[in-house]
């Protein structure tokens, strides 16, 4: 049978150069911030030194008078908001308005030290700058909560008065949603268990720490029509929102998607492109560029993922076999109700094939910025908890930690967590590519004066499917273009180039890929949820299919025979009929004219049949112990991309996720001083691993077919950041002889547990 | 950032009268890799910068057996890293300046810019602490020469006077068998500000130390001499266990504080760790001089 | 005071006149002035390295300098580092590496990783890491950019 893991790709599974790269190399290519036009106004958003206060009063007038100033705007500039849901990706995700308002440009509360509270757009930035300290605000502070636990105990300061316990409906509350998924007697699990862990664990916010900051230019004169050009992940996500923030239809509003510098799951939300517009509409029409600053954008909304508490315990029969699993896991939302701890609910124990299990989670408010998606949103923070509680009992059953796992296994018809049962899967698959790669069977060698350990942990990741758009065009000389609405964050272009190119005939360089504007193309939901070389992939393949059912066509045409009688077969036309030499497209494209005129296949797809994604990593530390630095010796990461469409970006993919993850691990963490100002703003306090951090990341592309996509292709954008911390944390564990609980990792951390370990 | 002028003498003379000229609001700018942080941070608005680049006498390395190195005070950390002077006799400092951020800021960033910044946890204070060095300043009323441990008066504060600068620093040369180590505790391996520093300078006679000078950084409001470790060394061979008691008078003289980069318990235990180290890796150097 | 300065430079081997005013950074001047947006700003504190130039060979954070300072000097920016249409070594093999995702970093690897090639042609891996560590990505993990610079270095030396 003809599969994907068999057939013989032309195109697919080659690394060509990427078709926007050498625009990238040599400085032309066009960010956001690259964009400018005649006239442009520069804007700066004032922000609030409080973490909790009310606004007694706002008077612009002194910044209005600065020369240069053109417009002051504040949350009462934008059009009036309710909180009934406005719906994104593919109807998937709820917006509330009211909340999405009031976290850009602050209400009647700021909520956390870093929200907006105002705008000002002038000639220059300096100038815009200077207006902000011209602008008066006087502040009623009110008491604030910090801290996940405390803000969940009764009494606590309360953040949004409207949020009401779930158990009793008269009591106001910081917890923001309950969720709760549950099956089989969890009781008689843990009686049926031999070996029980529990263990209750700490992470810290992250940054999603991408390189650009959050910029948008805005157009907004008064004819009603807007346009943006913005670094995004999601244009029609920034559609929707800024267009119902300025009160337009959504069709009256144009996002323009610049290259993007990084996002990660933060910029598929909107953080200053309505700010943008409004001040161009206040100021005549004139665009507005802003560019956030890197303080801004960790301090103020553009959403670090996280904090969370996470208590697991697990049990497990002697012969290594789990059979009952509780969490409870509290995700900080910040100051608006959102965190991803659904998430988190679900894909924590979905690696395993567990009868008895119960988890509650809960979607907690603290007085510190709304998060935002980050890569597997909410997945990792489960699965530091849930994978460091396997390695114990793995431990304690003597087996080794993957043989533990692949028992446990979740496979084909396992039903998950959420319900629905798994089609066919890879995680026995990653986990069998880590054991049989070099770095496992080369056992770690101690060396005298430090501590080394080795740790191994896995990931899922649900992936995302939803809609998507493509066009293919073909050109009179025999090449083709390709037009998305993804875009393009990582070689996507590529990617959805090389599909198209495989089923045409033609080589990846062939295929010109584009991104296009809102105006342009159909809806396509935004790049991320790793939906993008799946997906908008599909659309790219029914479009380049749409492209060949003409081609047969026009070669019927040629030939003079019905298109029944025309096949495509590896990239020709080939008659069925008279013996005709096969038609390329090459060929055939200069008869187009003749033939009917220009060809263009169009497909739109809602995409189902996703595939879900499984990692596993494994990673050797080296700890000083006299000042209980940790140092990464030496990682593995072994992903299921299902079917590799350009395996250096797959690697790439998985690369930079286990790299943010081994950053998460040992030194990202938020660092809030009591009266809720975050310490650490900016790259150099926040402590991103840098290239001398880190040794070669070695990837194993592991290819397990999606049966829900023609090309198996699975997305791989994701997954791959969610083992690390808990294998980091399972190295340093074993280097020292305690389990480690709490992330980061950081030297004054751990120089604590061992402290305590020496006694 | 607010509006406000530049010049560039090239000159100290001139410098010290255009610094002079505008009351507190002018200010030296070498490098810049701090000063325009903390002016776009509103953190300083001097009206007047005084860049002090293009001053020949502010961008020499001399060196001369008796009198000692003078190292201007506008050199950049790179410079520092790339003399063979610099390596030969103070390969501490040397290697302090060469932790200075990434190459791009060890560029721009000044030995002299280190110093006036006066950072607790700027890297090449403690290797200057050590080594002896003297900041040469020249201002309105003439030249004078203050030894880098009466140098600072605060976090971020200094002796500097109105229209004062930093013109060069003066180290003297070192004795036979002498040499100097510094050493730093970052959570990564570059680009980071010490949680602790630590310098020594050690001089040996046979294997006895005959003198010795530990320098930290990070652990009190100010760099900060270590002078009962080091006074605990005279005439002691310099081995793990006499570093190791060194380490731990270290951390007497430590007054450290809990901040974002690390917590006081951490850094007062990593003093000793660091000074042990930087005092075996001085004497090993000074061994081979 | 807020004349504006002339300031006369050489940039990318061209003698270029701009005007500035004081507190415009080089970044800003060569972003918003000269329209050369091929150097990034991602941090303006010198700590992501994606403004990198080279001034007078030595590689720099722009955001770090001012505009004024550009004087006399010379300035290399990653639209200079071509020339013409022969891409640089480096330039060629971050594109055959896949060494770039969302490529806002590059300009800033580039202009580091050329400082360091022109002064050691032939660096080792842990030289290339430590050359490097004043710029950050987020989104590669670093191996195929370092990888890149060590291919380049060999195709530089002719191996
Ligand atoms: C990314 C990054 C990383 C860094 N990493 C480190 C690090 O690892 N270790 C470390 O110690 N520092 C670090 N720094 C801080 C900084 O680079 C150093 O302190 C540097 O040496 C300052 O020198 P400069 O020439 O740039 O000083 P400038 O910013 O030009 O000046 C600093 C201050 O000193 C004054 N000044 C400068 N020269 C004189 C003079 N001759 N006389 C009188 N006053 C003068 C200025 O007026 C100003 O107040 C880092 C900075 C950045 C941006
Ligand atoms: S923008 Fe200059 S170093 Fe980040
Ligand atoms: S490629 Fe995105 S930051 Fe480096």
């Amino acid at each position: 049978m003809d599969t994907p893991q068999t057939h013989q790709f032309k195109v697919i599974g080659t690394r060509p150069v990427r078709h926007d790269g050498l625009d990238k190399v040599i400085g032309r290519a066009k960010y956001g911030a690259d964009y400018s036009f005649p006239g442009m106004l520069y804007g700066k958003v004032l922000r609030s030194p409080y973490a909790h206060a009310r606004i007694k009063s706002i008077n612009t007038e002194k910044a209005l008078r600065l020369p240069g100033v053109k417009a002051v705007v504040t949350h009462a500039d934008f059009a009036p908001q309710t909180t009934a849901p406005v719906y994104r990706m593919g109807g998937e995700a709820a917006v509330n308005p009211l909340y999405l308002a009031s976290n850009i440009l602050a209400k009647d509360k700021v909520l956390y030290a870093g929200h907006g509270v105002a705008a000002v757009a002038a000639t220059s930035p300096h100038i815009a700058e200077e207006a902000l300290a011209l602008i008066e605000v006087e502040y009623e502070p009110l008491p604030l909560v910090l801290d996940l636990l405390e803000a969940m105990k009764p009494g606590a300061a309360i953040i949004n008065p409207d949020l009401r316990r779930k158990d009793k409906p008269d009591e106001q509350t910081n917890i923001a949603g309950e969720f709760q998924f549950k099956r089989g007697d969890i009781e008689a699990g843990f009686k049926a268990a031999d070996i029980i862990v529990e263990r209750e664990f700490r992470t810290e916010m992250v940054h999603q720490g991408y390189i650009e900051p959050p910029n948008a230019l805005g157009i907004f004169p008064g004819d009603g029509h807007a346009t943006v050009y913005t670094s995004t992940q999601g244009p029609f996500d920034v559609r929707i929102m800024s267009a119902t923030l300025l009160g337009l239809p959504e069709g009256n509003v144009k996002v323009v998607p610049a290259e993007i510098g990084g996002g990660f799951g933060a910029k598929l939300t909107v953080h200053i492109e309505p700010v943008a517009l409004l001040l161009s509409k206040h100021a005549g029409g004139r665009p507005v560029k802003m560019v956030m600053t890197r303080t801004e954008m960790m301090r103020g909304a553009t959403g670090p993922t996280s904090g969370s508490i996470l208590r697991v315990k697990m049990g497990a029969t002697k012969e290594g076999r789990i059979v009952a699993a509780k969490a409870w896991f509290a995700y900080e939302a910040g100051a608006f109700p959102g965190s991803p701890v659904w998430l988190g609910c679900f894909t924590g124990l979905s690696p395993y094939d567990i009868e008895n299990f119960l988890v509650d989670g809960y979607d907690v408010l603290v007085n510190k910025p709304k998060t935002s998606s980050y890569r597997a949103p909410g997945a990792t923070n489960a699965a530091f908890a849930v994978e460091c509680v396997v390695d114990e009992l793995a431990n304690r059953c003597g087996m080794d930690p993957l043989d533990f796992r692949i028992r446990n296994a979740s496979r084909e018809g396992t039903q998950s967590v959420m319900g629905p049962k798994f089609p066919r899967i890879g995680y026995i698959e990653v986990c069998e590519a880590i054991k049989n790669s070099q770095h496992y069977r080369t056992p770690l060698a101690q060396v005298p004066g430090k501590y080394r350990g080795r740790g191994v942990a896995t990931g899922f990741w649900i992936n995302g499917g939803m809609q998507s758009s493509a066009i293919v065009n073909v050109h009179a000389d025999g090449t083709a273009s390709l037009v998305t609405g993804s875009v393009d964050i990582g070689g996507s272009r590529a990617s959805t180039a090389m599909v198209v190119a495989e089923v045409l005939g033609l080589r990846a360089e062939d295929v010109r890929p584009a991104v296009a504007d809102t105006d342009s193309i159909g809806y396509t939901d935004g790049t991320g949820g790793s939906r993008v070389a799946f997906a908008t992939g599909l659309a790219a393949y029914q479009a380049a299919h749409d492209v060949v059912r003409q081609l047969k066509e026009r070669a019927a045409k040629v030939w003079e025979i019905s298109p029944e009688d025309v096949a495509w077969v590896d990239g020709k036309a080939i008659s069925k009929k008279n013996g005709a030499p096969p038609l390329t497209l090459k060929e055939l494209a200069p008869r187009l004219t003749r033939t009917g005129g220009p060809v263009t296949g169009r497909a739109n797809v809602y995409a189902t049949g996703v595939g879900p994604a499984f990692a596993a990593c494994l990673v050797d530390v080296e700890i000083d112990p006299e000042t209980a630095k940790v140092q990464v010796l030496r990682c593995t990461v072994a992903q299921d991309a299902g079917k590799a469409i350009h395996p250096s970006y797959v690697e790439g993919q998985m690369q930079g996720g286990t790299v943010q993850g081994l950053g998460w691990a040992l030194n990202e963490e938020y660092v809030y001083d009591e009266k809720g100002t975050l310490r650490n703003a900016s790259f150099l306090d926040y402590r991103m691993p840098t290239c001398l951090d880190l040794p070669m990341i070695e990837p194993v592309i592991v290819e397990v077919a999606n049966p829900g996509h023609p090309l198996g292709v699975r997305g791989v954008g994701e997954v791959s950041i969610v083992p690390p911390p808990a294998a980091v944390a399972n190295a340093v564990s074993m280097a020292v002889g305690s389990r480690i609980t709490d992330l980061p990792i950081s030297p004054p951390r751990l120089f604590k547990v061992l402290a305590a370990r020496r006694g | 950032m607010h509006e406000f002028s530049y010049e560039a003498p090239t000159t100290v003379d001139q410098a010290v009268k255009l610094l002079a000229s505008d009351g507190d609001s002018a200010r030296v700018i070498c490098g810049g890799t701090d000063l325009l942080i903390q002016m776009r941070n509103a953190v300083r608005k001097p009206r007047l910068l005084v860049d002090v680049k293009g001053i020949p006498e502010m961008r020499e390395i001399s060196f001369d057996a008796k009198a000692g190195l003078k190292l201007g005070a506008a050199v950049p950390c790179i410079e520092i890293h790339e003399s063979q002077v610099m390596h030969r006799y103070y390969p501490g400092l040397t290697e302090a300046a060469h932790l200075i951020g990434s190459l791009q800021i060890q560029s721009r960033a000044s030995i002299g810019g280190n110093l006036c910044n006066s950072s607790p946890a700027a890297d090449t204070s403690p290797a200057l602490l050590a080594v002896g060095a003297i900041a040469k300043i020249v201002g309105p009323a003439g030249t004078r020469e203050v030894p880098v441990e009466k140098f600072f008066t605060g976090p971020g504060t200094n002796v500097l006077q109105k229209g004062e600068l930093v013109v060069q620093i003066l180290i003297p040369p070192p004795a036979p068998h002498t040499a100097d180590r510094y050493i730093r505790m970052i959570p990564r391996n570059e680009m980071d500000i010490a949680i602790v520093g630590a310098g020594a300078c050690v001089t040996l006679d046979g294997d006895k130390v005959a003198a010795a000078r530990i320098g930290l950084g990070a652990v009190a409001p100010t760099p900060i001499l270590a002078p009962k470790a080091a006074e605990y060394l005279i005439g002691k061979k310099l081995d793990e266990k006499t570093a190791e008691r060194a380490g731990e008078l270290a951390r007497e003289s430590a007054s450290p504080i809990d901040d974002m980069r690390g917590t006081a318990e951490y850094r007062r235990h990593v003093v000793g760790v660091l000074t042990k180290r930087a005092l075996l890796g001085a004497a090993e150097r000074a061994r081979q001089n | 005071m807020s004349k504006k300065q002339l300031v006369e430079t050489t940039i990318n081997g061209e003698p270029t006149e701009f005007l500035c005013e004081t507190r415009q950074s080089l970044l800003e001047s060569l972003r918003d002035v000269l329209g050369l947006t091929g150097s990034k700003e991602g941090c303006l504190t010198g700590d992501c390295g994606a403004c990198t130039v080279l001034v007078d060979g030595r590689p720099v954070c722009s955001c770090l300098m001012l505009g004024v300072e550009a004087r006399g000097k010379k300035i290399t920016t990653v639209e200079g580092l071509a020339e013409g249409t022969q891409l640089h070594p480096l330039q060629q093999k971050f594109l055959e590496d896949a060494s770039l995702q969302c490529g806002i970093c590059t300009p800033g690897f580039l202009m580091s990783a050329k400082a360091l090639l022109d002064r050691n042609p032939n660096p080792t891996e842990a030289e290339i890491r430590y050359a490097l560590a004043g710029n950050l990505c987020r989104c590669t993990g670093y191996d195929k950019i370092v990888r890149a610079v060590m291919n380049a270095a060999k195709v530089m030396q002719g191996r």
